[in-house]
């Protein structure tokens, strides 16, 4: 018998990618439960959809560039990208609309540019946006969440998703759409005015928010990504937020309490922006990124067009990680510490 | 209690120790053949200075330093040279280098040790004399010759010299239970070097999970004024810039050595070896060496001879080949495989570790990067390693070179971690020597550009003075005309002038020659002699006319005129017979050798590249019959004419060798036949 | 003046730019003669990339008359001793696409070393005469050999002998030269990109 002849080191330690991805899921848990308490099954069917139709598109395109599909599918990366879509879509989303984000996500953002770990932009983000600049319509029509309003079954969920036609379900604004289309003198009138204000951020999304922060602090007890870029994307935000709220006036931009536990911003800080493909990698770089995530999420909510602003902010800082990297290389062993920029 | 500093980067394997720490240091035994490799060190491989045959005593040096950074290599046990030849050694290329093979002659007599009794009375460069001829090369791992660490002149003076009893990687026992066994031995090591190199303090390094090493240790360096410094277990801690900065929180520059900052290491084993050199005269000719893994039934600590077979020091330990599928020389982070169980151990042999398949299993197949950054977390010198294999893999040297690719020390730490089960440190490994080879090949391409272009400007200084050489002469002759000119009468002045006419012209001719084709020459001597013909036949009728006293004088010229005339027309014609097609002028011969050879070896190729193989073996065979057959004529007609033998035999041998390729080509012609 | 132009805007506008031009031009002017950067001529550079090897494969007597020829437009494929990866390095500096080597002027092959026969050669000194880096030591009548760590493996002294003694062996793999290679990207699946470039290879 010939002995094997390779280079050190031989022994490994146990996280693989795999776990990791398998990690993430387990982590959007928490999340998805309360989205479903909240607002029905539709974020359940999105994801069950969107999952079906991730698998489906990366065995296509898996074929097509000619890979061993059972290697690259065990990796479970297009199952992620398809969870954080489902969640991010507005519940009871028609079939079609998950389909062309899931379609722009894995095929798009993801193979077009070589497959996992090379693809530039966070593909969930990249169909998200693409259906956020399509179908308006559809991806700012949020059903009513409990409470506000009669939640749907499953069999309706599932007719809203495959016989659109068929569910005339009732939507209603987003607190971040209102706050942006907001005509009231005072937060507390537009508070009082709109019950899916809820408590401090959102009828629903404030208690989904707190799950995905659980999710989040649970991922980093499991160390599959460390706590500089989301840390520091919630710390700019919170500053931004307190910078320009004057304790009520409509024509501030809400509380920072409000801007933390509304919209996508704790989905975002854990499971967007922690995405480490498309993000910078130096702790520096991470800290830089984050911040600007944070910077930019606040500027578009208060002055963009669009209400939320993660999908946005995300995509535009994956532009500039490359570019913050380069200037963010830590100081090697050895290497003088008055290097600047080194 | 001293400060001690934290490192970035670090990881937490599994340490797997204890196996080998059931039993304490057993003696291997003296195997039937050693094998000592030249090159244990870091450094010129030593030089034997026995010869095969010869009986050796045990400490006997066998090869020779060979210069400043070498060691020497001695005899581990009495016995015969029985070779000097290439074996097979512990390397990870699985190539063989020059060992020499001793055969025990199971006596293991000594040769006579000479002790020094009291090393502070003797000169420090003898102390240091010793050191070196007792062949001690660095035994944790890269061997550098201690000697020349302890002689570096560095700008500061060495403050601290620490002694790294650290041990950082799973499975490796052989300084921990040298530490618990033989601590007085490495204090009295300790007190040899900080003699040697006076630093302001001494401290022996060591991780927090050997307690019992750590007491004893602190038991025999009671009132020597060595510290014993505990530091918490992490993966690479036993790296000497590792150390160093957990020691003094000072970090080497990046190229330099640890000297630069005032700080010598020296592993444990280093310091025994040297104290075994001073006081007791002994050479370094055996080691401790840990056999552990879950392929060996009884993991332990052997103190072996260097030289020992790998296979003979498993077979003490219990080797069960059979479960074992890769052996590895050193431990699992850093270690490397070796292509054989019969290759020797060395002087920086610590560990042989034979794993068993579900210990250490086969690494899975790499995934894609996926960024994560778990191996800049992990890496102890800050890199990231991801962008250097990023780099690697596009063989963007130059970007991972400055990505401080050579401040990596390839301690594995970042395979470790990699959830994509990337090998890391091979694409690293891969990248440093195909740099370091991308500027060894520049070095030589300029030093054959160098080379060349001093040739060329040889020849063309030769060339120049040969010129100046023609023209000297040439100066002479016409200087020594002119005088003769001067000095002969008038009248022959103008005979001169047309003499020297004549040969200027003649030189200009020969010197443009080339320029002026054959035929050109041949056509302008047939129309001058007809013209001269013809002006010396008017003349002649003329004479005849007048009836002058010259007409025969003139009949003589015009015949040989004409008589010139038939020769210059028949050498015309017989050369416009010879080149069939004179408007075109043959082509410049080729003035140069090499060009001649360059322009051949081009239109041959260009033939061949439209050839078949077939076609292309059956031309070579045929150029090489067509050769053999003229080295055949060759040789019979140096037989015949009785040459000198020894070139008879050169003939004889290109016969023999152009047979062969002869016989070669037309099995290849075959082939290409069959194909 | 002043009115003239305050009169007609137009004119103004022109003398304004035209103005301008003058004097940015003059500044341009100054700088270029002033600081001019006193690069590498190009010839020197590409000199710099061939391999040295001198062995004329490239049709050139020589790496720098290639060199020189490459500066008037020759094409940069030409050179099997620098292999593709100095076709590239050519093609970097001189910002063209890469072609592929030319096979013409034969392949890419493992760094060669002459080694003479010693026992057959007779002295003739002919491949002393061809070597172009004077790496074969010997007089006339005198055995004859290669300077090992000066020969570029050019090939240049193989076909001058008259009794073939001349053999170009290939440079042996030491414990010096042997290094790890860069994994395998087909046999393990490194890479994704990578493989694509050898599928299409392939194709």
């Amino acid at each position: 018998m010939s002995l094997m002849r390779i280079t050190s080191p031989h022994a490994h330690g146990p996280s693989r990618t795999s776990r990791v991805m398998q990690q993430v899921l387990l982590a959007t848990l928490p999340g998805v439960i309360v989205l479903t308490h909240f607002f029905g099954f539709g974020t359940l069917v999105n994801i069950f959809w969107a999952g079906i139709l991730a698998v489906a598109f990366e065995a296509l395109a898996l074929k097509l560039r000619k890979r061993p599909l059972g290697f690259y599918l065990g990796d479970y990366s297009a199952l992620v990208t398809a969870v954080l879509l489902g969640i991010a879509l507005p519940p009871y989303s028609p079939w079609w609309l998950i389909a062309v984000g899931i379609a722009s996500a894995i095929l798009l953002a993801k193979h077009l540019y070589g497959g996992l770990g090379y693809n530039p932009f966070n593909p969930a983000m990249v169909g998200y946006v693409v259906l956020l600049i399509s179908f308006p319509v559809q991806m700012t029509s949020w059903a009513p969440p409990r409470g506000a309003g009669e939640l749907p079954g499953l069999i309706d969920a599932l007719q809203a998703c495959f016989l659109p036609a068929s569910f005339d379900g009732v939507t209603m604004a987003t607190p971040l759409d209102l706050l942006k289309q907001n005509d009231s003198l005072l937060m507390e009138d537009l508070w009082q005015a709109n019950p899916q204000f809820g408590r401090w951020g959102g009828l629903g999304w404030e208690w989904a928010s707190i799950a995905f922060l659980a999710g989040g602090l649970w991922l980093l007890y499991q160390r599959v990504f460390t706590w500089h870029a989301p840390l520091s994307m919630l710390a700019t935000l919170t500053l931004m937020a307190a910078l320009f709220y004057d304790g009520g006036s409509s024509a501030s931009g809400g509380s920072p309490l409000f801007h933390l536990l509304s919209g996508a911003t704790m989905f975002g800080a854990f499971f967007i922006v922690t995405d480490p493909v498309s993000s910078a990698v130096s702790v520096r770089g991470r800290l830089i990124y984050g911040a600007l995530i944070g910077l930019l999420v606040y500027l578009i909510r208060i002055f963009g067009n669009y209400p939320d602003a993660v999908a946005f902010a995300v995509l535009i800082m994956n532009l500039a990680a490359p570019f913050i990297d380069q200037y963010t290389q830590p100081r090697t062993y050895g290497h003088a510490r008055q290097g600047g920029d080194r | 209690m001293r400060k001690v500093f934290d490192f970035h980067g670090g990881i937490h394997p599994a340490e797997n120790k204890h196996q080998s720490l059931r039993t304490p240091i057993a003696s291997a035994g003296v195997p039937a053949e050693l094998i000592l490799p030249l090159s244990q060190h870091i450094g010129a491989p030593a030089e034997p200075i026995v010869e095969v045959g010869q009986r050796v005593l045990k400490g006997q040096v066998v090869a020779a330093a060979s210069g400043f950074v070498s060691v020497p290599v001695h005899a581990p046990t009495s016995g015969q040279v029985t070779a000097i030849e290439d074996r097979l050694i512990a390397h990870p290329s699985g190539l063989s280098a020059p060992c020499i093979v001793i055969t025990s002659d199971g006596l293991d007599q000594w040769q006579e040790c000479q002790p020094v009794a009291d090393y502070h009375s003797v000169d420090k460069a003898d102390l240091l004399a010793r050191i070196r001829d007792a062949g001690i090369a660095g035994m944790g791992g890269a061997g550098f010759p201690t000697a020349v660490k302890l002689t570096v002149k560095p700008q500061a003076p060495i403050a601290t010299l620490i002694l790294n009893g650290t041990e950082c990687e799973p499975y490796i026992t052989a300084d921990d239970i040298l530490m618990r066994e033989r601590a007085q031995h490495i204090i009295e090591g300790a007190q040899i070097l900080s003699h040697l190199i006076e630093p302001s303090e001494v401290l022996i390094g060591i991780e927090d999970n050997k307690p019992e090493s750590i007491a004893a240790m602190q038991v025999a360096a009671q009132g020597t004024g060595i510290e014993i410094v505990v530091f918490p277990t992490k993966y690479p801690s036993g790296g000497e810039k590792q150390l160093i900065e957990i020691l003094t929180g000072k970090q080497v520059p990046s190229g330099g050595l640890p000297a630069d900052i005032g700080v010598i290491c020296q592993n444990v084993g280093s310091a025994v070896a040297v104290r075994d050199a001073i006081l007791e005269g002994k050479p370094l000719i055996s080691r401790v060496v840990t056999v552990t893994g879950e392929a060996v039934e009884e993991p332990q600590n052997l103190e072996a001879l260097i030289g020992t077979p790998m296979s003979y020091l498993l077979q003490t330990a219990g080797y069960q080949a059979a479960k074992n599928q890769r052996l590895i020389m050193g431990g699992p982070m850093m270690g490397f495989t070796v292509p054989d169980a019969d290759v020797p151990i060395v002087k920086t042999t610590n560990c042989i570790l034979a794993p068993s398949a579900a210990e250490l299993p086969a690494p899975p197949p790499a995934q894609p990067c996926i960024r994560c950054g778990m191996c800049a977390e992990a890496c102890p010198a800050s890199l990231l390693p991801q962008q250097l294999f990023w780099f690697a893999q596009g063989k963007e040297f130059e970007k991972a070179e400055q990505h401080n690719l050579f401040d990596c020390i390839e301690c594995g730490a970042c395979s470790y971690v990699c959830p994509s089960t990337i090998p890391l440190v091979q694409y690293y490994r891969a990248a440093k020597a195909e740099v370091i080879q991308i500027r060894q090949d520049a070095e030589k391409s300029e030093h054959s550009r160098l080379r060349f272009e001093a040739r060329q400007a040889r020849k063309e200084r030769e060339e120049a003075e040969k010129e100046a050489k023609r023209a000297a002469r040439k100066k002479a002759a016409e200087e020594k005309a002119r005088l003769a000119a001067e000095q002969g009468d008038a009248q022959e002045d103008p005979i001169q002038a047309a003499i020297e006419r004549a040969k200027a012209k003649k030189a200009a001719q020969a010197s443009g020659g080339d320029a002026e084709s054959e035929l050109e020459k041949l056509e302008k001597l047939v129309i001058t002699t007809r013209k001269r013909l013809e002006t010396a036949s008017t003349k002649l009728e003329a004479a005849k006319a007048e009836g002058s006293e010259h007409v025969d004088a003139l009949q003589l010229g015009v015949d040989k005129t004409s008589a010139k005339l038939a020769a210059a027309e028949q050498a015309l014609h017989a050369y416009q017979q010879a080149n069939p097609s004179p408007d075109i002028p043959a082509p410049a011969a080729p003035d140069d050798a090499a060009q001649a050879a360059i322009e051949r070896a081009m239109a041959a190729r260009q033939a061949d590249a439209a050839k078949s193989p077939e076609e292309k073996a059956r031309e070579s065979l045929q150029k090489l019959e067509a050769r053999l057959a003229k080295s055949e004529a060759r040789l019979q007609e140096g037989r015949a004419a009785g040459e000198e033998e020894k070139i008879i035999i050169a003939l004889e041998s290109t016969v023999e060798r152009l047979r062969e390729k002869v016989a070669a080509g037309k099995a290849q012609l075959k082939q290409a036949e069959t194909c | 003046m002043y009115a003239l132009i305050a009169q007609y805007p137009l004119l103004a506008a022109l003398f304004a730019l035209v103005s301008l031009g003058a004097v940015f031009g003059a500044i341009l002017g100054y700088a270029a003669v002033r600081f001019k950067a006193e690069g590498n001529p190009i010839v020197d550079q590409i000199n710099a990339i061939l391999p040295q090897t001198q062995c004329g494969q490239c049709g050139h007597p020589g790496c720098r008359p290639y060199a020189e020829a490459i500066a008037a437009g020759e094409e940069i494929n030409k050179c099997p001793p620098g292999g593709q990866a100095g076709v590239q390095a050519l093609a970097d500096l001189l910002d063209v696409e890469a072609p592929t080597l030319d096979e013409e002027h034969g392949e890419e092959k493992v760094p060669h070393v002459a080694y003479i026969h010693e026992d057959d050669c007779i002295g003739c000194t002919k491949c002393i005469q061809a070597c172009p880096v004077d790496a074969i030591l010997g007089a006339a009548k005198h055995m004859h050999t290669v300077i090992v760590s000066e020969c570029t493996g050019c090939d240049l002294c193989v076909d001058p002998c008259p009794v073939d003694c001349i053999d170009m062996i290939p440079e042996d793999e030491t414990l010096r030269s042997w290094h790890w290679q860069l994994p395998d990207p087909n046999s393990r699946q490194v890479d994704i990109i990578a493989t694509d470039a050898a599928a299409e290879a392939a194709a």
